[in-house]
């Protein structure tokens, strides 16, 4: 009885499976797809590589200060970074004084109350405060972007694939709409108030190209053209997205050590137990 | 039940015999995991993923406690509270990518355990409670997964949540209230968000209860073995302890090496991007995927893209939508047959030539196509593919099965483990009969 029902209904669903593919192959062999601009003209990005890649990777300090320095001179502006304090800063190399100096100097001061009226006001940031939003809320960032709203950056290098590849490519990939995308899709042309990037997911972004060559000055005189400050700014944003990443990595090597001679005993354990039984 | 040669517990410490007269808790585990069950002495490692699967829910429960104490259920909290773990908490790193991937390795062992028991025929008579449980395990696995994966509130949190509560609302009439109620509201928000975590806890210890009846249903016939064969002397077993304890240990050794490999060097591989985003009920991802342990069943629930109805009428009965969630939970509901869809007395795959190549090549790779149609998006040739790959799955199961352990002829059997590993004929004892 089981396998009489059991048949009747592999039947039925084996068999609407076949008459979905049979509709969706005639389907297929008889309209083509519209291609889309996004599907041929979107580009994965760049190969680049970092000086904390692999598994002994190491940020490099330096190349994260520079970074943080265009983050606060370039990004700043419009994106926020919330997930970071200023504190954090001691990790990337600065010492407690540095980090005061960083906090107190800061664009965008701490939302706070005035405590004789109680209104709304702003301070001056310190060390154990996170980074302040350049603006108030969603509603004050869309009326400045030309209703765009600028994300927050602190966890860009994960919520993206290959996302410090992709900071980077999509910092240094602004270029014209290609003449072959608009021969071809004369309605895809860029609108107002975005800008053509072939790295971004629908090609068409609000942000205008943030970097020009020269545009941050680095106090060791470290090169600043767009890619290098790209490339540093995708390092610093790796940082404040995985700040643990150095700890996890050391961790792993214990671990991995430590589970190779757990193993390698068990092995020889589980062999000389077994030695006498033919199995 | 136990074999009349098991070891029978007799501790020489006063302390332990004082415990055990009064609580025989020694007697069980003895009985249970130690010297007082033996085991065939054929295993092959492909055995080993019963107890990993035990330690991987153990590694979820105890990293799963420790995120509790700092996690936060509340949908504008949840999402920070996450990164907070992730940045102050002391070790939080570590212990919330160890949870994270626990859950996939979680599955990689269940799903390889499972495979084992459908190609050494475990699921046979008289082991059908064991596989029965089995799938009751697997159930709550999946519902726990789902629910874990929302806590975070990320955008594939959130839009998961969406689709997959949007299951019930294929259901005719009672389908959409129904939703409604099981989420608190018309979209996933702080009253799912808040059953969902409630959920997430209470599941686990409710696998761990369900565990414990298939490990007391296994010891009644005592475990399977590759050659499917009955036990039939004591040179067929080994007792467990040691034997597979050591086995097991280096099992365990070998599961935490890739374990750690895959934590620590590539924590987020297994996850996907958008969840670093936090949920945002105005904005849809691009492509709404599930954790890949699901991606098979996510690409049977897509595969159906026609109505059921009558020809050219436009009357329909039942609709492509609701007929892929009930094959979607059907392609799982229908393990509870096997065991008697299966009607081969031979269990072992290894004696069953025709069954083997319908194993090998057509359940495994049929799988694996579904996996992969899973995660791709609702795009040619991927749906035609999983259409044909989910077409087996269930032809499989519900018409090869049943029809090759009728017509197959199964090679001979050896007539017992010792033979089958020693190459000479058991030796039966002249009291075994006795």
């Amino acid at each position: 009885m089981i396998r009489i029902f059991a048949l009747l209904i592999g039947l039925f669903f084996s068999g609407m499976l076949l008459l979905s593919f049979a509709i969706g192959a005639y389907t297929a062999a008889t309209e083509t797809v519209a291609e889309t601009a996004e599907h041929k003209f979107h580009k994965h990005a760049k190969a680049v590589s970092f000086a904390h890649d692999g598994p002994f990777g190491k940020f490099d300090r330096a190349q994260l200060q520079r970074g943080l320095k265009v983050y606060k001179e370039v990004c700043a502006a419009c994106h926020s970074l919330n997930q970071v304090a200023f504190r954090n800063f001691a990790e990337i190399g600065y010492n407690e004084d540095e980090v005061k100096a960083i906090a107190k100097g800061w664009p965008a001061e701490t939302p706070s109350v005035d405590p004789e009226t109680g209104e709304a006001s702003s301070r001056p940031a310190i060390a154990a405060d996170k980074i302040p939003s350049p603006f108030l809320n969603e509603v004050a960032a869309r009326a400045a972007n030309n209703n765009a709203l600028p994300p927050d950056l602190s966890l860009m290098a994960k919520a993206r694939h290959n996302g410090p590849a992709y900071i980077y490519s999509l910092l240094t990939g602004y270029q014209n709409q290609p003449a072959a995308l608009l021969k071809k899709f004369p309605d895809s042309k860029t609108g107002e108030g975005l800008y053509y990037n072939p790295y971004f997911a629908n090609l068409n972004i609000a942000m205008a190209p943030p970097l020009n060559d020269g545009q941050v000055t680095f106090d060791d005189g470290s090169p600043n053209s767009k890619a290098a400050m790209a490339k540093d700014v995708a390092a610093f944003l790796t940082w404040t997205a995985e700040p643990k990443m150095e700890q996890r990595k050391s961790a792993g090597w214990a671990a991995l050590i430590f589970l190779l001679i757990f193993t390698g005993l068990a092995f020889m354990s589980y062999k000389a137990i077994w030695a006498d039984k033919k199995h | 039940m136990s074999f009349p040669w098991a070891q029978v517990y007799a501790p020489k410490n006063p302390v332990m015999q004082w415990v055990d007269e009064r609580l025989p808790l020694p007697r069980f585990i003895y009985n249970a995991v130690g010297a007082g069950y033996p085991v065939p002495r054929n295993l092959n490692y492909f055995w080993n993923f019963g107890s990993l699967a035990g330690a991987a829910l153990m590694i979820q429960i105890v990293t799963g406690i420790i995120l509790a104490m700092n996690y936060y259920a509340s949908t504008d909290g949840a999402f920070n509270s996450v990164e907070h773990i992730m940045r102050n908490v002391e070790a939080g790193w570590f212990i919330r990518y160890a949870h994270m991937n626990g859950a996939s390795f979680f599955f990689i062992v269940v799903y390889i355990h499972m495979f084992r028991g459908l190609y050494f025929g475990s699921y046979k008579a008289p082991r059908e409670m064991i596989w029965l449980l089995g799938v009751v395990i697997f159930l709550l696995m999946m519902a726990t997964g789902f629910m874990g994966y929302v806590l975070p509130w990320g955008q594939m949190s959130y839009w998961g949540a969406q689709v997959i509560t949007g299951f019930f609302s294929a259901i005719p009439v009672v389908g959409e209230p129904m939703r409604q109620w099981l989420l608190g509201g018309f979209a996933p928000d702080q009253a799912a968000l808040g059953r969902f975590f409630s959920l997430h806890y209470l599941l686990p210890f409710v696998i761990a209860g369900v565990i414990i009846l298939h490990v007391w249903a296994l010891h009644i016939p005592g475990s399977s073995n590759p050659t499917g064969v009955h036990i039939k002397a004591q040179s067929d077993t080994v007792p467990f302890h040691p034997y597979y304890t050591a086995k097991d240990a280096f099992g365990l050794g070998v599961f935490l090496i890739i374990f750690v490999a895959v934590t620590f060097f590539a924590p987020n591989l297994l996850g996907h991007p958008d969840n670093y985003i936090p949920a945002n009920p105005l904005s849809t991802p691009a492509h709404i995927v599930p954790e890949w342990y699901y991606w098979p069943f996510y690409a049977i629930l897509r595969a159906f893209t026609v109505d059921f109805g009558i020809p050219f009428s436009g009357f329909v009965i039942i609709p492509a939508k609701l007929m892929g969630v009930l094959a979607m939970f059907g392609s799982i509901l229908l393990l509870f047959f096997l065991p008697w869809l299966d009607s081969s007395p031979v269990r072992s795959g290894n004696y069953r030539p025709l069954f083997k190549k319908f194993f090998w090549f057509g359940l495994i790779p049929c799988i694996l196509i579904l996996g992969v149609c899973g995660v791709m998006p609702a795009e040619e040739p991927f749906v035609m593919l999983s259409q044909i790959a989910a077409a087996y799955y269930f032809a499989h199961f519900l018409i090869i099965l049943p029809i090759i352990s009728k017509i197959e002829k199964p090679l001979p059997l050896p007539n017992s483990i010792t033979e089958a590993v020693t190459g000479k004929p058991l030796e039966m004892p002249q009291t075994a009969a006795a």
